[in-house]
């Protein structure tokens, strides 16, 4: 009997705990190709940070059929053009610029500094919620309400309508998965089309009454955009309100999560952030290093031959850029697999680097240091139910499904 | 607090804009404007920035508590 | 003593003297300390400041967003030293160890550091350049100075010269709503550094954004009125340009004036060096206890065919210091070369400009990615079959790419595929660098031949 390979023991959902020993197996072939037609997955720091900086790689998803995955079957074919994560330059840029100008400088540079007094509300309202109880789930009382009900306020959509598009919103993110991607039956993918025409057509409800009555949220700015780039046309305004709706919560639930399991996982660690808040700042970006929410970037293509360790990926393949494998790398950081929020040298790859680097970044790294902090500070003697818990099958928005933390009470 | 930000390094990003908006300004889609030396009220915010800076471009000092006094700054990590 | 024994002695007792108290100066100083040195440190500085940072000078500060008298550097760590600012240094003298001072102290060193970097280069007609109302743009005091008359509101600014520095001038007097006309004796701004195609689209950002650019003239000279204030200039075209403020923006001149006769290898192009940045005398000899860092230094540079490379650039500043500082206190084995590729920033008319490697030394230019017309590209420059340096506009998360074509001597020009490869780009064009028999001002690069011991200005051309 042959050993599986090492890429689908990665995907595999039984390692999905603790990918990280694959991934120091991974390292030791640092370009891997393991079948014909298989992608090219890179896991040193320098090379990822390489390749994302590197010109003949595509982010294009038009590019990714010739690489032999059926992309356009997929998900985005569903009548709404690819949003700008899967565009490269200049069409990328263009759409970017636009979204960025209502979200931060330099346009408007004050919007997510000026949210700071509304996180923090969010934040009590939530905790203060959890009173009475002994055993809470961080995901779903937490973790999961937050960045949803922030990203609501932020585009302008309905909190109340989490329930209706989060039946649309699982699926699409399940696709993102490479496991199941590659595993997909025709049911599978046509519930992901399905899903993302009906996010689609509830966002563009949205949008057009905001056309006709501007507030002050990104779906009225998008709808209404007019700088030096112009506008985007209604389907492209859909496509992004997608993936900010989506990217807005779906990685930062994971950070959130995956923040919480480490510092009950090293109590000295809680302890001195319940002392001081403003450890929260260093322990979000070893965090982001230590366990990212984005484990790897399945989505780049190369549109030359490029050499790389002595292997030439030849135009036209997959590449795989696993983040969290180059966050582990002993080349790049001192003793990688500890976590350490008093580290200097972190330069991280959590939230990416290039044109693609995280667009929600900032509201990310805000929205974590708020949550870890105020959960430090008042949940009372948190203790870890179940370790490891029960994750997500997602191999690459990787986190906890539920985390169940006993306490012994609610600070007020 | 004095700052100085290695726009070597830089490379937009615009973490430090986002996070400490009335010291670090866009100018433009790239190119970065800051006040080298921000008033106090504005500390918590620089470490923000500083900490979430992609390339480690902000080079900071003056960030940390000491004991209330004139010329603590001048006198970092003593 | 033996070598080791002596490092020893040098790193618990020595005493280390570093003339020059700026971003070099201080760097140095603060690795020195980080490295475990606890001798006697002194820092020696004509200005009467603590170190403080210039690039915002020309940039924040005339935008109103910084202070010119608050732009000091921020330390690293406590470096115990002992200051002597406001005295400038005049003599050395290589034998006896000792730096002579304005004031008449002479201070012994073991190991000397020269970051004396350099100066604005004046309006040359010396009545002129007395004019109120005429400045220079360096220091501290020309910015306080520059500053002022800004804010009172004049009719109009002109600014001699279109290189980077008074490209910047350009932008923030634009931007302050300041009518500004420019003069550059080029066709184009930025021409010395990055050529004429990229100059072509710097003309074009200065006239979308008002500036009032002539070029091809010279100013012939600047006419005061009866109380000696500036009033207007003069080109070389006939034109008569009335103004209140002339801005000089010529260029640097490096401070080694005050090594004449020194017996170092100093001269107007800078203080010749080695890879691990210590001095040549004038005979081709190196020393072993005069380092040099920071834009006085010439350096040899592998990538560049070992010419001897001058660098105005600040990161380059930062990097010879920590080397120079390193190499100061350690023995042959344990030293470093200093192998750092060009790379530097402007920022204008809301444009980010960065370079890497020796545009000047282009012949080629290609616009590999974006598109020149968009004012978003990055060209990448050719000499003799590869890479040798980039330039982007607002496109700088690719510039670390060739950083590495450069640095891996990559051929040009470039056949792969790019993402964002406009029509414009399938081929290269001539670069289009001004003749190089003329003295430019704009290169911020200047390559400076292999002679070590520099004591004339001679042009040495970059290729040709």
């Amino acid at each position: 009997m042959t050993q599986p390979s090492l890429l689908s023991r990665i995907t595999d959902y039984a390692n999905r705990a603790d990918p990280y020993p694959l991934y120091a197996e991974l390292r030791r072939t640092p370009v891997l190709h393991e079948e014909e037609g298989g992608p090219y997955v890179v896991s040193s720091y320098y090379d990822i940070l390489g390749l994302l900086h590197d010109p003949r790689v595509s982010s294009d998803s038009a590019n990714l059929t010739a690489a032999g995955d059926d992309e356009l079957s997929g998900p985005e074919a569903t009548g709404l053009p690819p949003s700008f994560i899967r565009l490269d330059p200049p069409e990328h840029d263009r759409l970017r610029r636009i979204a960025n100008s209502s979200f931060g400088p330099p346009h408007r540079p004050h919007r997510i500094d000026s949210m700071r007094e509304e996180l923090a509300q969010i934040v009590s309202e939530l905790i203060d919620g959890l009173g009475g109880t002994q055993q809470i789930d961080i995901v779903d009382q937490f973790a999961y309400p937050f960045p949803v009900t922030v990203i609501c306020r932020l585009l302008g959509v309905p909190r109340e309508d989490e329930p209706r598009f989060r039946g649309w919103v699982d699926p699409l993110v399940a696709a993102l998965d490479p496991d199941t991607r590659k595993n997909a039956d025709a049911e599978f993918q046509r519930a992901a089309q399905e899903a993302r025409m009906q996010l689609g057509m509830y966002l563009a409800g949205l949008v057009e009454q905001r056309t006709k009555e501007p507030r002050d949220d990104m779906l009225s700015d998008l709808a209404s955009s007019h700088g030096a780039d112009g506008t985007m046309s209604m389907m492209e305004v859909l496509s992004t309100a997608v993936l900010l709706l989506i990217a807005g919560h779906e990685t930062t639930v994971n950070l959130i999560t995956n923040g919480m399991l480490t510092l009950l996982r090293h109590p000295e660690v809680l302890q001195r952030l319940r002392e001081d808040p403003g450890l929260s700042v260093g322990i979000v970006e070893e965090l982001l290093r230590y366990e990212p929410p984005v484990q790897l970037v399945p989505q780049r293509t190369c549109i030359a031959d490029i050499e790389l360790r002595g292997v030439t990926i030849p135009k036209g393949s997959r590449i795989w850029l696993v983040l969290g494998a180059g966050n582990r790398d002993p080349e790049r950081f001192k003793d990688p697999d500890r976590f350490d929020p008093d580290r200097e040298d972190i330069q991280h790859l959590g939230f990416g680097s290039g044109i693609h680097s995280c667009f929600g970044a900032p509201l990310a790294r805000l929205e974590a240091q708020l949550a870890l902090a105020e959960l430090a500070r008042r949940l009372e003697n948190p203790r870890l139910v179940e370790d490891p818990p029960p994750y997500r099958r997602n191999a690459v928005l990787r986190g906890p499904r539920h985390l169940q933390v006993a306490v012994d009470g609610i600070r007020p | 607090m004095r700052l100085v930000v290695d726009l070597n390094k830089c490379q937009g990003y615009a973490q430090c804009a986002f996070l400490a908006p009335d010291v670090f300004t866009m100018h433009g889609e790239e190119s970065l404007v800051y006040d080298p030396r921000p008033e106090k009220e504005h500390r918590e915010r620089v470490t923000r920035a500083v900490a979430a800076c992609p390339v480690r471009a902000i080079t900071a000092d003056g960030l940390r508590d000491a004991p209330a006094g004139a010329g603590q700054e001048a006198s970092d990590a003593r | 003593m033996p070598a080791e024994e002596f490092h020893e002695w040098l790193r618990r007792e020595g005493r280390i003297v570093i003339v020059g108290a700026s971003l070099a100066g201080l760097r140095a100083a603060e690795t020195l300390r980080a490295e475990g040195f606890t001798g006697s440190l002194t820092l020696i500085g004509d200005e009467p400041y603590e170190p403080y940072d210039r690039p915002p000078l020309s940039k924040a500060v005339l935008l109103g967003k910084a202070s010119p008298e608050r732009t000091e550097l921020p330390r690293r760590r406590e470096i115990d030293a002992t200051w002597r600012l406001g005295v400038a240094a005049t003599g050395l003298d290589l034998a006896a160890k000792r730096v002579r001072l304005a004031d008449g102290d002479e201070v012994p060193y073991d190991r000397l550091l020269i970051a004396t970097g350099v100066r604005a280069r004046p309006w040359p007609k010396e009545d002129e350049a007395q004019l109120d109302g005429v400045f220079v743009l360096r220091t501290r005091d020309d910015g306080v100075r520059l500053h002022r008359r800004l804010n009172a509101s004049p009719r109009r600014v002109f600014v001699i010269g279109a290189g980077f520095t008074g490209s910047e001038i350009a932008s923030a007097c634009r931007e302050r709503g300041i009518a500004v006309t420019v003069a550059e004796r080029a066709d184009a701004p930025l021409v010395g550094a990055l050529g004429g195609v990229v100059g072509a689209v710097a003309a074009d950002m200065h006239r979308e954004n008002g500036v009032d650019l002539r070029t091809g003239v010279m100013v012939t000279g600047l006419e005061g009125d009866s109380s000696g204030r500036v009033r207007a200039a003069h080109l070389s075209d006939g034109g008569v340009v009335e103004t209140d403020v002339v801005i000089v923006s010529l260029g640097a001149t490096r401070n080694t004036d005050w090594l004449e006769g020194s017996g170092l290898g100093a001269g107007p192009r800078g203080i010749a060096c080695d890879a691990g940045c210590r001095a040549f005398d004038f005979r081709g000899i190196v020393t072993d206890d005069v380092y040099v860092a920071g834009d006085v230094a010439r350096s040899p540079h592998a990538l560049f065919g070992y010419q001897f490379l001058s660098l105005e650039h600040w990161g380059n500043a930062v990097a010879q210091a920590e080397v120079a500082a390193h190499n100061m206190i350690s023995a042959g084995a344990d030293r470093r070369p200093h192998l750092w590729v060009p790379a530097f920033w402007s920022s204008q008319f809301g444009v980010n400009i960065k370079s890497v490697g020796v545009p000047s030394m282009g012949d080629e230019i290609m616009i590999t990615q974006g598109s020149l017309a968009e004012r978003r590209f990055v060209g990448v420059y050719g000499h003799q079959g590869r890479v040798i340096a980039a330039v982007s506009f607002d496109n700088t998360r690719w510039l670390e790419f060739y950083q590495r074509q450069i640095e891996l001597g990559a051929p040009f020009p470039v056949e792969y595929p790019t993402v964002d490869r406009r029509p414009e780009g399938r081929k290269p064009v001539p670069a289009d660098f001004p003749d190089p028999s003329l003295p430019t001002h704009g290169p911020t690069v200047i390559l400076s031949g292999y002679s070590p011991a520099d004591r004339r200005l001679v042009f040495t051309p970059g290729r040709h």
